[in-house]
């Protein structure tokens, strides 16, 4: 059961690392600098939360575990993320296009997470709504704005829907310790969330006038990140994070 | 004997290091205050946002103004729940804030307007109100950037949250 708790929390943990790890990769390098303090701010939000989740974790699995030891002393099979957070930037519409998905889907999924029975998770969810409220104002104006923008823009935003889509369905499907911690009220279904996630972007996309796929039952998605399955992307993202660790075990600052 | 009154008054000396006009109090940090002994206490302190990145150093800074103080025993506990929110930031710390230049919060979040991008923010340099949102991410995650269409400053915006 606390196995299955501890999974739970990585899981979404792992989601928020990663999403802000990638996010800090536009510090610096934002299209303007508006743009670049509301990337890394978003990316700090989701550190934020990822070690709200890690914390927890080390307390209930003890043995000297800390919230760093889960970001910098696991390897690629462990980590729990959906494949969309670590597949790599891209242009600015390709990484607005990924938040946008995401941030819908965090919107929805903390809003039904505030009520886990779970008070730690609870108080988590409560406290990252907030923030992702923001996030996901940001990344909807950005898709409306260049979707019903130039020419150019438009075409910018269709190829980065065509890119990405086949990496939301991931985020629907629940994994071994998701349906075990759904079962004690401690998790969301995830699959719950899809038409609520559905309204949020075909509203969005058809006020940016963009086309998006039909939704059919039994369409077939990219998957493995919940079950460590990834793409290959990650072990770069890893490589880069870990490599203090690895150089020198045990190093603080 | 300590008293959580004592300790509130020392604590009047810690600042928000982002912005060190207001007191962590002025702030809504500090969330409770326990007695433990005759130097030792147990501070409760919460988050501005999830990623803050002054939570560590004010943390510090409450360690460091108590020991000053005698209290040597100083525990120091996050709580999540409830939420920070603007709300508890003092009326003091909000004219404070104006007259260092961010615009406070001009709204409680109870009374939510049904769209943030409607709400008046006055220029804190010249008072008008003919000011437009630039970004709603500023130089720190609970600021939104603006600026003045007289004035034609840019400012930061403490935003309701
Ligand atoms: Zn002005």
């Amino acid at each position: 059961m606390t196995n299955d708790k501890i999974q739970y929390i990585l899981q979404l943990a792992d989601n928020s690392l990663i999403h802000g790890h990638r996010l800090s990769e536009w510090c610096g390098h934002g299209p303007i600098l508006e743009v670049d303090m509301a990337l890394t701010n978003i990316a700090l939000d989701n550190i934020g939360a990822a070690r709200s989740f890690y914390q927890y974790a080390a307390e209930l699995e003890g043995q000297c575990k800390t919230e760093d030891s889960y970001p910098y002393e696991r390897d690629i099979l462990e980590f729990r993320n959906v494949l969309l957070l670590e597949l790599p930037n891209g242009e600015f519409s390709d990484t607005l296009m990924k938040c946008f998905f995401f941030d819908a889907f965090q919107f929805h999924f903390y809003t039904a997470l505030q009520k886990s029975t779970d008070e730690r998770i609870a108080s988590i969810a409560t406290k990252s709504l907030k923030e992702v409220t923001y996030h996901l104002r940001f990344s909807s104006e950005w898709v409306i704005r260049l979707g019903d923008g130039t020419a150019e823009s438009k075409q910018k935003m269709q190829a980065a829907i065509a890119d990405f889509w086949t990496y939301t369905g991931e985020l629907f499907d629940a994994s071994a310790a998701e349906k075990a911690m759904m079962s004690e009220g401690v998790a969301v279904d995830p699959a719950s969330l899809r038409p609520l996630w559905e309204k949020t972007i075909a509203d969005t996309f058809e006020e940016a006038t963009l086309s998006y796929p039909i939704q059919k039952d039994g369409a077939w998605f990219q998957k493995g990140g919940k079950t460590g399955i990834h793409t290959e992307y990650i072990g770069f993202i890893l490589a880069e994070m870990q490599y203090m660790q690895k150089s020198y075990p045990g190093l603080e600052w | 004997m300590l008293t959580k009154e004592i300790i509130l008054n020392y604590l009047e000396a810690v600042t928000d290091p982002e912005i060190p006009v207001l007191t962590i109090q002025d702030m809504g940090i500090i969330r409770d205050i326990k007695i433990l002994g005759e130097d030792a206490v147990e501070i409760f302190i919460t988050p501005t946002y999830s990623g803050c990145p002054a939570m560590s150093a004010i943390a510090t800074n409450i360690r460091l103004e108590l020991i000053s103080r005698g209290v040597s025993n100083v525990k120091i506990s996050e709580q999540l729940s409830p939420a920070w929110t603007t709300d508890w930031m003092s009326e003091a710390g909000k004219t404070k804030l104006n007259a260092y230049g961010i615009a406070p919060p001009q709204y409680r979040t109870k009374q939510n307007p049904e769209n943030e991008q409607d709400v008046v923010v006055p220029c804190p340099l010249c008072n008008s109100t003919n000011t437009t949102l630039l970004s709603q991410f500023g130089s720190t995650a609970c600021k939104a950037l603006y600026k003045c269409k007289d004035c034609l400053e840019p400012f930061d915006y403490f935003k309701c949250h």
